[in-house]
């Protein structure tokens, strides 16, 4: 379709043996007579330009619409169907997304150790292209700010419960949803516990699932010569095959996660969004709210990818980023301060010595926390982990493999801890000092705003929550239409603008007509499936970094 | 009058750039001024190079070549960005203030009714540089 972009008749051929110039200081790249975008379709319809990869962006097309009318009109018959699709495989399979977790991890701290740890993403000389603020902030609004702020003090309460009430069992098996053997009776033994099982859920694990894409497609990408697309990481097992079905096949499951994945996060955060609206100015809450919402979280995300990675998304990350950090200073100072930072210090503890039970794969007796709650999070991180991964491997050249795996395994992690242990332990707090039920009998969406609502300023605090929500979920909607506009253009970063803006739009028109037809959970279910596939992406991951690294230069 | 022309193009579409080419050419002989070729690209693998280093090496090609058909001097600089699509019109206002261009000759398309939402490239930069800008239409 457009052979001026297939190859360049200006530019001299390298003579043989010549090595094509890396991209800054030394890196290997992998030698493929690929060109990027050879099989894309270039078109101008209405005077708007298009550049996309031809038959992932079609099929992806077609299986989005397909699924979608599946779901709405046929509701009441593939609800169960998902739902069972997700029983089966966080129950039957369990073990190994606990197992292929542990791996990730273990990679990742063995990397930071390792002198593989030097080498640098996109060669030995690149400049970084964030600051370290702007970097982290985008780390972190991509990978789990909107969960941080729904699970924040709903996940410690919740297991705390669990833990408190003890284990129950019927027939010899357990019905009770307690974190490992639980601790009935002693409050004190269950907040710890509550809070390591929380942690075990937020901290190493989830970073490491996301460490391992995000550095998988960096290295291919920047040091390699490969497109930014997820079928890149499968260059050291298929070869040059990735550029042709199997690849596609690849890339088309991704955006598939992608798409689903945000548009059913951006339907339930839009639930969450208008409870917390109804709780706190008694706006009626409802579809008009909702879709209110979804339209308006669509088009300020919309306008953000106008502006570019820089002016979008990166100032919105660096803005949340400064609002969530207040608003955890004020959790810790106006609540029990002392208790919150001796608490940071005995939850780590605590989670050291739970995570070896909390992450064996095998012979469970908590099977309901171990397959309902560990796994369920596992598949939807490693469903989320195409999205997250690619967007912080696009921000992350000129970082060392060392300098990357600790702002994105150890630093977010970290965070993570201090971010439950201040609003988890508060509310635990609140009920073991206090005795304040209203957490504990809160609908999961509102505990948020009823632990908030016992401290001061509680209106004040409670819309900051609410802004929170709405811009992690407009930072969300622009990095996920990026990576899926990326990918759908066969790894061009510079695709046109109205690629990405169709994209966004999409995911927002998704949302609304789930929200409106149902099916949101169901679909949630459905995309918690993917995470199987990606398993299996992610463990060819480990492989390809290994391999990767190993070929790079070491100077 | 004019002793620095920048030229913005795009490796990838340098068929489409033709007019705008031969404009700086024509104007450069006239005022004896030498061409500067600019390009942005991402940092990541794209259709004509795989590495910045490529894109920065095929410009360095393109501008010689050019300077040897239309005999003027020719110099060459790439712009990296990590979004190329949303930062060109900052780059390229920034690059004419960075290499001291006097004139910026630029291939745009005709005018159609969503400019109003994405406007082209040569209007936005002529807006915002002091120095003028001769838009070529296509």
């Amino acid at each position: 379709m457009a052979p001026e972009s297939k190859n360049n008749e200006f530019a001299e051929d390298y003579a043989p043996g010549e090595r094509l110039p890396p991209p800054q200081g030394e890196a290997t790249l992998i030698d493929t007579d690929y060109v990027i975008g050879q099989d894309n379709l270039t078109a101008s319809p209405l005077g708007i330009n298009l550049d996309i990869h031809g038959k992932v962006f079609a099929i992806s097309a077609v299986i989005t619409v397909l699924f979608l009318f599946v779901t709405l009109v046929f509701q009441t018959q593939v609800e169960p169907l998902f739902n069972a699709t997700r029983d089966w495989l966080t129950g039957n399979l369990a073990w190994f997304f606990i197992l292929a977790g542990n791996v990730f991890v273990l990679l990742c701290l063995g990397l930071i150790f390792s002198p593989l740890g030097r080498i640098r993403i996109g060669g030995s000389e690149a400049d970084p292209d964030f600051s370290y603020t702007g970097w982290f902030a985008m780390l972190f609004a991509a990978g789990m700010g909107i969960g941080l702020m729904f699970y924040g003090v709903a996940e410690p309460i919740t297991h705390f419960d669990a833990a408190l009430a003890g284990a129950t069992a019927e027939n010899g098996v357990r019905t009770d949803w307690s974190p490992l053997g639980g601790a009935p009776g002693d409050p004190q033994a269950a907040a710890r516990l509550g809070m390591a099982a929380t942690i075990f859920h937020w901290g190493l694990h989830p970073w490491a699932i996301y460490a391992v894409v995000a550095l998988a497609l960096a290295l291919f990408s920047f040091n390699k010569g490969l497109p930014l697309t997820v079928r890149s990481i499968f260059y050291p097992v298929l070869g040059e095959r990735v550029w042709g079905w199997p690849g596609h096949l690849i890339d088309m499951l991704a955006v598939f996660a992608t798409l689903f994945g945000l548009a059913t996060s951006l339907g339930l955060g839009a639930a969450q969004a208008s409870a917390g609206l109804a709780h706190l100015f008694g706006i009626p809450e409802g579809n008009v709210t909702m879709v209110l919402l979804i339209i308006g979280i669509t088009l300020i995300a919309t306008i953000s990818i106008m502006l570019g990675v820089d002016k979008g998304v990166k100032r919105l990350s660096q803005v949340n980023m400064v609002l969530a950090g207040l608003l955890m200073l004020f959790v810790i100072v106006v609540g029990p301060t002392l208790l919150i930072l001796t608490g940071f210090f005995q939850n780590l503890w605590a989670y050291a010595l739970h995570v070896p039970a909390l992450s064996n794969p095998f012979f469970r007796e908590d099977a309901n926390f171990s397959q309902g709650w560990t796994a369920f999070y596992w598949a939807w991180w490693i469903s989320w982990s195409p999205f997250v991964g690619m967007f912080i491997a696009r921000i992350s050249r000129g970082r060392t493999v060392r300098e990357f795996l600790v702002a994105v395994l150890l630093v977010p992690s970290l965070v993570s801890v201090l971010w439950m242990t201040a609003f988890g332990q508060t509310a635990i707090n609140q009920f073991v000092a206090e005795g304040f039920e209203g957490v504990r009998i809160a609908a999961l969406e509102l505990k948020l705003f009823v632990m908030l609502g016992q401290l001061p300023l509680a209106e004040l605090t409670s819309l900051i929550g609410i802004v929170l929500v709405v811009v992690f979920f407009i930072t969300s909607s622009d990095s996920g239409s990026l990576v899926i506009d990326t990918i759908t253009a066969g790894g061009k970063v510079d695709a046109p603008k109205p690629q990405r803006v169709f994209w966004a739009l999409i995911e927002g028109a998704i949302a609304i007509a789930l929200l409106l037809g149902g099916g949101l959970v169901a679909l949630q279910a459905m995309t918690v499936s993917t995470g199987l596939p990606f398993t299996l992406v992610l463990l060819v991951g480990c492989y390809a970094i290994l391999k990767g690294l190993l070929s790079e230069p070491r100077g | 009058m004019y002793h620095r022309i920048m030229v913005p193009i795009d490796l990838a579409h340098v068929g489409a750039l033709e007019p705008a080419l031969r404009v700086a050419a024509d104007i450069a002989r006239l005022y004896q001024a030498v061409i500067c070729y600019v390009s942005v690209t991402a940092n990541t693998p794209g259709s004509v190079a795989r590495t910045p280093a490529e894109y920065d090496r095929k410009l360095t090609a393109f501008a010689t070549q050019q300077g040897v058909e239309h005999g003027q001097p020719t110099e060459s600089r790439v712009l990296i960005s990590h979004d190329p699509v949303a930062d060109l019109d900052d780059l390229l206002v920034k690059a004419v203030a960075d290499i001291g261009a006097d004139l910026v000759v630029m291939q745009t398309h005709l005018p159609r009714k969503l400019d109003a939402l994405l406007p082209a490239h040569g209007g936005k930069v002529a807006t915002r540089t002091p120095v003028s800008v001769l838009l070529v239409r296509s």
